[in-house]
């Protein structure tokens, strides 16, 4: 990057593109030719920078100028200003929420000041498409010393040291995951990433192959070393478009520069990676689900042992890790094992990112230091809940996960704690909730979904979850008793004692979590036939204040099934049995007058 | 965007093309879900005739091909609509109200989920996390990605296609 004086770098992230942010890149461009000035100022355009909630952003280097909501028509201002007569645009830059004052550079801002980015370390900062920029900043410089300075059983004993645990949601160490894989011999081994990112509201994966596909190439190949495997897969769903299309050109570019293919550094090591396209089944993340996929058949899950270390694709060993886990792997082999090991809790090293959404100012994708809280990540990173509304619950681990009170805000997070709490990890997804949401539909809301997903193959999860489903419905609609209650847990616990693959095994979590943590609110709705959050439409009572209401007749000219009656200038009432709780009398009434409980 | 076919019998280029699809993946069963992807996007989705085509070539059963298209969501057996209309259910677009958007869209539309109009415009269907939580509610048409949509903001998106 040396030879210009200025960099401007435009989010290239699935979330800024939907902003126009591909529009922001072209007038940019166009403005610097124009002005001739291409010498001297270079815009490219970069992966995620993670501050979703403000994009599109744009970020000006060497001063570190951080620009948010940026529209295509903000380039020539911050042409003609900033990058021509040096003064910064105000007007873009990040206000901050509580001292009501501009900040600048984005090392300042609450966002990033407790983040340390080291899976991320490249997103936002280079262009993904270009593996000159990855290799500026040491790129492809792990596996030379791997290949050169190291054997395959000290590249694995720096990952055991390290206490690199894997990120796709187990937690299982990777070193040792490697060693397994490495004692297993025969004629063909492969190498696979996981990149099929299941948990539905999670995006960390995504934006680190949008935004660095080379780190996750470069780990995998040394993965491959260490190993004894030559050949890489990707297993990436085709949601991703954009992650497959910079994936293709990062596979393609390493092989131009020989850093891929044969005899890479001149040494006797080969190593190609290919891609397996993924086609919409969450069950596919599941390691032997993803393996059976990968060889064209439905994916449904088998039972381990035997491990895929020993018979995996194509009945051959085969090591599975996850996007996030490989993009470690370069630092942790050019920083040393000694310098990951210090960052972290006792037995979760290194960093986690996490896609922060739902309820919180900041929405975004985050990294932090295992070990941080709850309450650090939801209020001083997230910016707190939005519309100054109560924090109610936070969602970790997906499907897979549970809901977490406020209670536990004040947790360190690593793989233990999370599961002690009656959570996990998970692959990152943390969705917050404020007191809006209702906690029974919420559960109902991932037993759907694992309706949905679950393959079929075995009976408990196939016909358990369906029952779990049905149950949440009925008490969301007001049916429920209290025995339902019983038969929810006890259900639950059988589904996750008799499934066979990891996701039956975790279905039932988010339902468990929430009958532990809200049980009041599972009986209110059972009881009371009330929804304490107000979101069970069934449950839901629309009355009229008759003090409060002027007989405007509005209500009753919208409501859709004629339940309201009265006459102008008059109260006006509504018949309960018509009622189909549709709520537009309530948004209508311009006098408050409608009270909705 | 989907490929007419006609009185249910593939045209002799149809059946080449596919033909070509399969032989660029070297006929290799194993690679049966990227040809699927890639006839899917020629030919706008997976009819039975066009199943039998690939069947054929990878020298496997029908129902093998058959089998792998009903299991996994990606994949279609009917024409989508000129427009697909996908609304995002995933966890962050639901906390951020998904279900009235959705409910918007098929009051205005006149659909189900899983349905075409009869001008064969629209078709409406849901899927999980595209990955722009930071925009929730999203919703996609075509490629084009709309966050932060609003019950309000629906008819105002599909008057764009109109
Ligand atoms: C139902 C289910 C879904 C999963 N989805 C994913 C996923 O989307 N991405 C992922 O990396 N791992 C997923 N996993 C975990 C994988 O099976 C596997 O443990 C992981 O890819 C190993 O990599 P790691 O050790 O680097 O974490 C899933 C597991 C289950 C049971
Ligand atoms: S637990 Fe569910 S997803 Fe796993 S094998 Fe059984 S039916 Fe399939
Ligand atoms: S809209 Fe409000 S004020 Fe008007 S008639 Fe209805 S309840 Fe009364
Ligand atoms: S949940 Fe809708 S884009 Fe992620």
């Amino acid at each position: 990057m040396a030879k210009y004086k200025m960099h401007i770098l435009c989010c290239g992230g699935t979330g800024c593109r939907a902003s126009k942010s591909d529009e922001i890149l072209e007038n940019f461009k166009k403005i610097i030719l124009e002005k001739n000035l291409d010498d001297e100022v270079q815009v490219i355009q970069t992966g995620c920078f993670g501050f979703c909630e403000k994009g599109p952003i744009v970020k000006i280097l060497p001063d570190n100028t951080f620009y948010t909501e940026v529209t295509p028509e903000d380039a020539l201002e911050i042409v003609e200003e900033h990058v021509i007569k040096g003064r910064k645009v105000k007007r873009l830059l990040y206000m901050d929420p509580d001292k009501k004052e501009h900040i600048s550079d984005s090392k300042h801002m609450n966002f990033y000041k407790k983040q340390i980015r080291i899976a991320l370390r490249n997103c936002g900062f280079i262009n993904p498409e270009n593996i000159e920029e990855y290799i500026a900043r040491d790129g492809y410089m792990a596996i030379g010393k791997c290949l050169t300075e190291m054997t395959p059983e000290q590249v694995i004993a720096e990952i055991k040291l390290s206490g690199l645990r894997g990120r796709g949601g187990g937690g299982f160490p990777t070193g040792l995951k490697w060693e397994f894989a490495s004692k297993y011999h025969d004629d063909q081994k492969y190498v696979v990433c996981n990149a099929d990112e299941g948990d539905p509201g999670a995006f960390m994966d995504r934006s680190i192959l949008e935004g660095d596909p080379h780190s996750v190439l470069e780990a995998m190949a040394i993965c491959g070393y260490s190993i004894g495997a030559n050949k890489g897969l990707i297993y990436i769903r085709a949601e991703y478009p954009l992650a497959i299309e910079r994936l293709k050109i990062a596979i393609k570019q390493a092989k131009e520069y020989g850093l891929l293919g044969d005899n890479i550094f001149g040494t006797d090591f080969s190593f190609d990676i290919t891609l397996r396209l993924g086609a919409g089944a969450f069950v596919c993340g599941e390691e032997t689900a993803l393996i059976h996929s990968m060889e064209g058949q439905r994916g449904e899950p088998t039972p381990k042992p035997p491990f895929p270390a020993e018979s995996g694709f194509m009945k051959k060993p085969t090591n599975v890790n996850n996007v996030e886990t490989f993009a470690n792997i370069p630092v942790i082999i050019n920083k040393g094992a000694n310098w990951f090991n210090k960052i972290g809790t006792e037995k979760s090293k290194g960093t986690k990112v996490f896609a922060l959404a739902g309820k919180i100012n900041n929405v975004g994708l985050i990294e932090v230091p295992m070990g941080t809280t709850l309450r650090e990540v939801i209020y001083e990173i997230g910016g707190g809940i939005k519309s100054g509304k109560e924090f109610k619950a936070v969602q970790t681990g997906g499907p897979s996960g549970g809901c977490l009170t406020k209670d536990f805000l004040d947790t360190p997070i690593d793989y233990d704690n999370l599961v002690a709490a009656g959570s996990m990890m998970g692959s990152g997804g943390m969705i917050v909730m404020d007191e809006d949401d209702c906690m029974v539909s919420i559960a109902k809301f991932y037993m759907e979904f694992i309706v949905e997903e679950s393959c079929g193959k075995c009976v408990p999860c196939r016909l358990g979850t369906k029952r779990l489903y049905e149950i949440l419905e009925k008490i969301t609609r007001g049916n429920g008793t209290m025995e339902d209650l019983d038969l929810l847990k006890n259900l639950s616990k059988t589904v996750k004692a008799t499934s066979l693959c990891g996701l039956g095994q975790t279905a039932p979590n988010p339902i468990l979590s929430t009958l532990n943590n809200f049980y009041d609110e599972y009986v209110a709705h059972v009881r009371d036939k009330k929804c304490p959050a107000g979101q069970c439409r069934h449950l839901l009572k629309f009355e009229i204040d008759p003090e409060k209401c002027v007989g405007c007749t509005v209500c009753a000219r919208n409501c859709p099934v004629n339940a309201i009656t009265g006459t102008v200038k008059q109260p006006h009432t509504i018949d309960q049995e018509i009622c189909i709780k549709c709520g537009a009398c309530f948004q209508k009434c311009k006098f408050g007058a409608i009270s909705k409980k | 965007m989907a490929v007419i076919i006609e009185n249910n019998t593939l045209k002799p280029e149809q059946i080449e093309k596919i033909k070509n699809i399969c032989k660029s993946h070297g006929n290799n069963e194993n690679n049966l879900i990227n040809i699927l992807h890639e006839t899917q996007s020629t030919f706008g989705y997976l009819p039975k005739e066009v199943q039998e085509v690939i069947a054929e070539e990878l020298n496997i059963p029908v129902g093998r091909v058959f089998g792998v298209v009903t299991f996994y969501s990606f994949f279609t057996m009917v024409p989508k609509g000129e427009h697909p209309i996908s609304i995002c259910l995933g966890t962050a677009c639901y906390v951020r109200g998904a279900e009235k958007i959705l409910e918007e869209f098929k009051k205005e539309l006149g659909l189900e989920v899983g349905q075409t109009t009869k001008d064969g415009k629209f078709s409406l269907s849901c899927l999980r996390c595209i990955g722009a939580c930071g925009l929730a509610p999203v919703v996609m048409i075509g490629e084009k990605v709309y966050g932060r949509v609003t019950p309000a903001s629906v008819k105002d998106i599909i008057a764009e296609y109109k």
